[in-house]
C-alpha cells in the first residue's frame, strides 16, 4: 500500500484537482474536529458538565447538526449595509484560511507546494484574515461591528511582530525556511551528540514557542484575547450582523485557523509529520505522515484551547503593552542568543 | 518551455487588466474605503505578477508588507477617522490637481517604459527558475551591503520623524 502511494505519480491537472479537493474537504473537517474535541467535550469537562449528548453516540454529531441548521437559516444584510463588501467579507477570511493549508506538509510529499518560503507564506498569509474582518466590521454599519474590526486592526499590530520574531530563531537554528526543511533539521538533528530523538525545536526554542502560542492565541481572536469578538462588551463584535451560512464561514475560518496554527506550531517545534527511530526518507510516512502530525496538532490545539478556557480577557492596552513591552523584547533576546549559539556551536 | 511562457503570457494578461482596472477604480470611486479595498487588488496583482516572475521571496514580503500591513493601517485609520457608508461626492481633487496628477502618472508611465525597454531591448527571458531565498539574502548581504544598510538607517530615521511628529508634549 505504501508502496503503491510512493509510485502514484498523476499529470499536472490531476494532481493539481486532488489538491485542490482534498484542501476543500479538509478544511472543514478540522474545523469540525476541533469544535467537537475542544469546544464541546474538553471544555465541559472542564468545567465539570457533560456537554451535547442527543446529536449522535455521546452527541458526536452536534455540531454537524448545528452547521446545517445554519445552512438553513435566511442570509440578512442590514439596510445601511454595503452590501457588496458585506458579503464578500467572510470569503476573504476564508480564502486566507484556505491558503494557510497549502504549505503544510503532512509527509515528504504530502504537501500542496512544497514552497522554499514556507515560514514566511504562511505568516504573511495569515494576516490577510484582517482585512476581511475589517471589511466585515466597517460594511455592517454597526457601532460594535465597527468597534470590533478596530480592535482587531489594533490587535493585529500587537500580535503580529512577536510571532514573526518567534519563527525567526527557529529559522536560524534550522537554516531553512521551507516547512519540510525545518522538519528534516530536526529529525536529523542530534542533542549533545545524542541522535536518539533527533532534536525537536521546542527543547532549544521553548522561549519562542511561549511566544508563538501567545502570539497565536491573539491571532485566533481566542480568550485572553478575544477583544475583537468580546461578547460581553461588543456583543460579538464584526460578527454582530452576520446570519445564516456567512456566520458559518467566519466560525469555520475561526477553527480551520486554529487547527491550521497548531500544525505550524507542531511542525516548527515538535518536528512535524517524523517520528524518531524511522528515516525521513521511509515510504511509510505516506500513511504515518498524517498520522503523526494530526496527533502533534492535537497536543498543541490542546494548549490553545486550554488556555482559551481558563484565562479572563484582557483589555485591547494590557495586550499592546504585553507584546511590545515584554514579548518582542524577549523575541529579540531570543533571536540574539540563537544567533550566536549557531555560530559558536 | 513554449508552452509554459505561452501559459506565463495569457496569466500576465490576465492580472495585468485586473492590476489596471483595480487601479482606475482606486482614483474614480466615490467611496474612501471602496478606494482602499480597490487598492488590495492592485497590490495583490503585483505580488502574483512576482509569483509569475518566480521570485517567491518578493512576493510574499510584497503580501505580508502592503497587504498585511499598510493595507490594514490605511484601513484602520479610515475607520478612525471617518468611516462613512456611502459615497461622498467631495472626495475628488480640484480639476488643476486632476491634471498635475496625471501629468506625473505620464511621466512616470514615459520613464519606466523607456528604461524598462532600453534596458532590456529584444533580451528573451530563458528557462526560469525559482529564486531561491538563500540567494536573495546572499546578494543582499555581500554585493548590496551597503545601499541595504544605508536604507535601513533612512527608515529609521523616517521612523523617529514620525513619532516625533505625532507627539503632543
Amino acid at each position: 500500500m505504501t508502496l503503491l502511494l510512493a509510485s502514484f505519480d498523476p499529470p499536472y491537472w490531476l494532481s493539481t484537482l486532488i489538491k485542490v479537493v482534498v484542501v476543500s474537504a479538509v478544511v472543514p473537517t478540522t474545523a469540525l474536529i476541533l469544535g467537537m474535541v475542544f469546544l464541546f467535550k474538553i471544555m465541559s469537562w472542564m468545567q465539570s458538565r457533560l456537554g451535547p449528548q442527543e446529536a449522535g453516540p455521546r452527541g458526536t454529531l452536534q455540531l454537524l447538526a448545528d452547521g446545517v441548521k445554519f445552512l438553513q437559516k435566511e442570509d440578512i444584510a442590514p439596510n445601511g449595509a454595503d452590501r457588496w463588501v458585506f458579503k464578500v467579507a467572510p470569503l476573504v477570511v476564508l480564502m486566507s484560511t484556505l491558503l494557510l493549508y497549502v504549505a503544510l506538509p503532512a509527509s515528504m510529499r504530502l504537501v500542496v507546494a512544497d514552497l522554499d518560503v514556507g515560514v514566511f507564506f504562511v505568516l504573511a498569509i495569515s494576516s490577510l484574515s484582517v482585512i476581511g474582518v475589517l471589511m466585515a466590521g466597517w460594511a455592517s454599519a454597526n457601532k460594535y461591528s465597527l468597534m470590533g474590526a478596530l480592535r482587531a486592526a489594533g490587535q493585529l499590530i500587537a500580535y503580529e511582530l512577536p510571532m514573526v520574531l518567534a519563527v525567526v530563531g527557529v529559522v536560524i537554528q534550522a537554516g531553512t525556511m521551507s516547512l519540510n526543511g525545518i522538519v528534516f533539521a530536526q529529525a536529523d538533528g542530534a542533542i549533545f551528540g545524542w541522535g536518539g530523538i533527533g532534536n525537536p525545536y521546542i527543547l532549544t526554542q521553548f522561549v519562542g514557542f511561549f511566544i508563538f502560542i501567545a502570539a497565536v492565541q491573539a491571532e485566533l481572536t481566542q480568550p485572553p484575547f478575544d477583544m475583537p469578538v468580546a461578547e460581553s462588551e461588543i456583543v460579538s463584535g464584526y460578527q454582530v450582523e452576520y446570519t445564516g451560512f456567512r456566520f458559518l464561514i467566519f466560525f469555520l475560518a475561526e477553527f480551520a485557523t486554529a487547527f491550521a496554527f497548531a500544525a505550524i506550531a507542531a511542525v516548527l517545534f515538535l518536528g512535524g509529520w517524523a517520528v524518531p527511530w524511522l528515516p525521513t526518507s521511509s515510504d511509510w510516512y505516506y500513511v504515518l505522515g498524517p498520522i503523526v502530525l494530526f496527533a502533534k496538532v492535537m497536543m498543541v490545539a490542546f494548549i490553545i484551547f486550554w488556555v482559551r478556557f481558563t484565562y479572563p480577557r484582557f483589555r485591547e492596552d494590557q495586550l499592546q503593552s504585553l507584546a511590545w513591552k515584554v514579548l518582542i523584547p524577549l523575541a529579540l533576546v531570543n533571536i540574539v542568543v540563537t544567533a550566536a549559539l549557531k555560530v559558536v556551536l | 518551455m513554449l508552452a509554459l511562457l505561452v501559459a506565463q503570457n495569457i496569466a500576465f494578461y490576465i492580472i495585468a487588466v485586473m492590476m489596471v482596472f483595480g487601479a482606475i477604480r482606486v482614483v474614480t470611486t466615490k467611496n474612501v474605503m471602496h478606494a482602499a479595498l480597490w487598492l488590495v487588488l492592485v497590490l495583490s496583482g503585483a505580488a502574483a505578477q512576482f509569483i509569475l516572475l518566480a521570485a517567491e521571496f518578493v512576493a510574499i514580503t510584497q503580501v505580508l508588507v502592503y497587504l498585511g500591513a499598510i493595507i490594514v493601517l490605511f484601513l484602520f485609520g479610515i475607520m478612525l477617522t471617518r468611516a462613512k457608508t456611502g459615497t461622498d461626492d467631495d472626495l475628488d481633487n480640484k480639476k488643476s490637481a486632476k491634471f498635475i496628477g496625471a501629468g506625473i502618472g505620464l511621466a512616470l508611465f514615459g520613464l519606466m517604459s523607456y528604461s524598462l525597454i532600453d534596458g532590456f531591448k529584444d533580451t528573451e527571458f530563458g528557462d526560469l527558475t525559482v529564486q531561491r531565498t538563500a540567494e536573495v539574502s546572499d546578494s543582499i548581504f555581500s554585493t548590496y551591503l551597503l545601499p541595504f544598510e544605508v536604507l535601513s538607517v533612512l527608515l529609521l530615521a523616517a521612523l523617529i520623524g514620525a513619532i516625533v511628529i505625532a507627539r503632543r508634549d
